[in-house]
């Protein structure tokens, strides 16, 4: 099986530091893959080389198993990569609707076609079984936080996306709400997309991915099964790099 | 792998037939409870101003004295509508008044001193407007000078600017027929009939028509009962205004009749549709919101932040140009304190009266409206019950204070609720 997302040899520096070495990254559609690892360890940074924000200084992304050229955020968006980060950047002032469409509005001549976007809005939220919300007019200022979270990545999911990357999506939420975006990303993943969760909890790792990528200071330990491996094994991997067979061989030091 | 679990949650299934009336009355007041009061304190003030100058002074409610409100609250109502897309944006433009002397002047100029037509004068001024806009704009959203420090430097450059066109003081006076028609003159009572079948016709046609659409494609559409209330009470209030402004109220009926709806009112109906469409229903609106609202969420979303920012400075100013416009009307002349004195704070006091957040990302055009006309029923019943400029002052300066805190304490209400 060829992942929908393969990134080789990626290597980025912020002047003379060495954000990433050498990293290699892949995304199978269908998959949960959990991009695991310690406070900058440069998960953010690898997500943010994929989506264009930051320009790689070495290797090479292959989509689809062609290799492309990302340039900036507009060029992942056409790939069909959508990122969903941490602060969710909704507008608290408009309403579900308005907010899934900031940007890229529907217009019939100079209006807006609002009938046509809600429509669209809640047959994205009802392919996503999304039943939390009593309408979709609703003002996003009322909703929870998982419930915004579902907002954004119903979001990120609109627009014919095929790869989707959450930056901790369950980091600021409570159980109850966790657990109900966890049960959105398994979704996601089942809908045949491919999705990327940065997380640093355990928990949520092992209850939706397929696959767990754990980086080490810049450099990808390994890329396991989740079924293939325990709690504790992933904890080491994360802590320092190796554990028993798996992880960095030749030693990194801090 | 381990399977995530169906959990019950907050599981609520999305209505999907049409709210009752009752329904809808409900929602409402418990918006107003979660701190969205909406044009709520608007309309309860001005029912309040409005019975307790009736009742001190009969005058108030003559059919003269109620044209007069319109006439008095139209160049800050004008204004108020253009101060309406920067305060969405959560900036201030405290050079709007003079901004509104200036194009007046340039007006009274090209009119005077060139001799040009009147409408070549009103695009002049209302052209002076819109570069005022752009320079504005420019210098708050590409410098990134806060826009209350560039405002209050224009506030101070454009008197100097008036008193330049005016040649240090000097009065003009405008002659131009159609110019000093606007603010002076009415509609033949006919017309006026006219114009209120045609918005009432066609403010229950596009109701009809959005509930008919949005039913036919199985969206939640407002109830018919909720669309005739609408109707009726629009039916109701503005054929009772037309009908009291139809009515005769001149001093001497032998010699000169006076009645009819001021020209004003059309003009103000015309900008609240125009910009209230602009503002709901197209993308550029929506944009406006979403910058007032969140400008990073704006920015990521591919919205030309700066560009949105300029384009509310912009239509600010040359709103400020039409109000500059009426004001000279009414005057029948510009002089350099035209725009001045209390102007731009009674325009700012109509945005936030009439319920648009000094916060932004709230607020709506017709707020002006409402709050101009309670801005302009305090000016005109303080004048009646015969308080000098001190009272009037002191009550508009309380009156702007008590919105702006009704606006920060539904504010800190909403954010209690949730809701913020």
């Amino acid at each position: 099986m060829t992942p929908l997302l393969e990134v080789r040899g990626i290597d980025k520096s912020f002047g003379p530091v060495k954000v990433l070495h050498d990293v290699e990254f892949s995304a199978y559609a269908g998959e949960v893959t959990a991009l695991v690892g310690d406070n900058g360890a440069g998960k953010s940074t690898l997500v943010k080389c994929i989506g264009g924000i930051y320009p790689i200084d070495a290797g090479e992304i292959f989509f689809d198993g062609r290799q492309v050229h990302v340039h900036g955020p507009r060029d992942a968006g056409e790939l069909g990569i959508e990122i969903v980060y941490q602060d969710l950047a909704l507008c608290d002032n408009l309403d579900i609707v308005q907010n899934m469409f900031l940007g890229r509005e529907r217009k019939s001549g100079l209006l807006l076609d609002e009938d046509s976007m809600e429509e669209l809005a809640e047959q994205t939220l009802s392919s996503l079984s999304v039943r939390t919300v009593k309408s979709i007019r609703q003002q996003v200022s009322s909703l929870s936080g998982g419930q915004r979270q579902t907002v954004a990545i119903a979001k990120a999911v609109l627009w014919n996306s095929k790869v989707v990357i959450l930056d901790e999506p369950t980091a600021a939420l409570g159980v109850a709400q966790t657990a109900q975006v966890l049960e959105l990303v398994r979704r996601l993943a089942d809908t045949g997309l491919a999705v990327v969760l940065i997380s640093h909890n355990m928990n949520d790792v092992f209850a939706v991915s397929d696959r767990i990528a754990a980086l080490y200071l810049g450099r990808m330990a390994a890329q396991v099964k989740t079924a293939d491996v325990t709690h504790a094994q992933v904890v080491e991997l994360i802590t320092s790099g190796r554990s028993g067979d798996l992880g960095l061989k030749n030693g990194v030091t801090p | 792998m381990s399977k995530v679990k169906e959990l019950p949650g907050e599981a609520i299934v999305a209505a999907t037939q049409s709210p009752s009336i009752g329904n809808s009355f409900l929602a409402y007041i418990e918006r107003v409870r979660g701190g969205d009061m909406g044009a709520l304190p608007a309309v309860l003030g001005l029912v309040v101003l409005c019975t307790v100058f009736a009742v001190a002074r009969p005058a108030f409610v003559t059919a003269g004295n109620f044209a007069n409100l319109f006439t008095q609250g139209a160049a800050i109502t004008l204004i108020a509508m253009g101060l309406v897309f920067v305060l969405l944006l959560g900036e201030i433009d405290l050079s709007a008044g003079f901004a509104s002397g200036v194009c007046a002047a340039v007006l009274a100029v090209t009119l005077t001193s060139l001799g040009l037509p009147w409408y070549v004068c009103a695009v002049a001024a209302i052209v002076t407007g819109v570069i005022i806009g752009i320079v504005l704009g420019t210098l708050v959203a590409k410098v990134g000078i806060p826009s209350f420090v560039v405002t209050l430097a224009a506030f101070l450059a454009f008197q100097g600017l008036v008193l330049v066109l005016v040649d240090e003081g000097t009065n003009i006076s405008i002659r131009d027929d159609v110019i000093v028609a606007i603010a002076n003159r009415n509609l033949p009572p006919w017309l006026g009939w006219a114009l209120y079948a045609g918005c009432v016709v066609i403010f229950a046609a596009v109701q009809l028509l959005r509930a008919r659409t949005r039913t036919r494609r199985g969206l939640v559409a407002d109830p018919l009962s909720l669309i005739a209330a609408r109707v009726g009470a629009l039916a109701v209030l503005a054929g009772l205004a037309v009908y009291v402004l139809n009515l005769e109220r001149s001093r001497n009926p032998a010699l000169v009749s006076l009645t009819g709806v001021p020209i004003v009112v059309p003009l103000i109906l015309v900008l609240l549709v125009l910009w209230t469409m602009v503002l709901r229903r197209t993308a550029f609106g929506r944009h406006i919101y979403a910058v007032g609202g969140s400008a990073e969420a704006a920015r990521r979303a591919g919205i030309a932040v700066d560009r949105i920012r300029i384009s509310a400075f912009v239509i600010c100013s040359s709103m400020a140009a039409v109000g500059g416009i009426v004001a000279a009307s009414r005057a029948s002349s510009v002089d350099p304190n035209t725009g001045g004195s209390s102007v731009l704070l009674y325009a700012v006091g109509a945005a936030v009266i009439g319920g648009t957040s000094l916060f932004g990302g709230k607020g709506r055009v017709l707020d002006a409206v409402l709050g101009g006309a309670v801005v302009a029923v305090i000016e005109n019943g303080m004048g009646l019950m015969g308080y000098g400029a001190s009272v009037k002052y002191l009550v508009t300066g309380s009156v702007l204070l008590l919105a702006a805190g009704v606006d920060a304490l539904a504010r800190k209400r909403a954010a209690a609720a949730g809701l913020r």
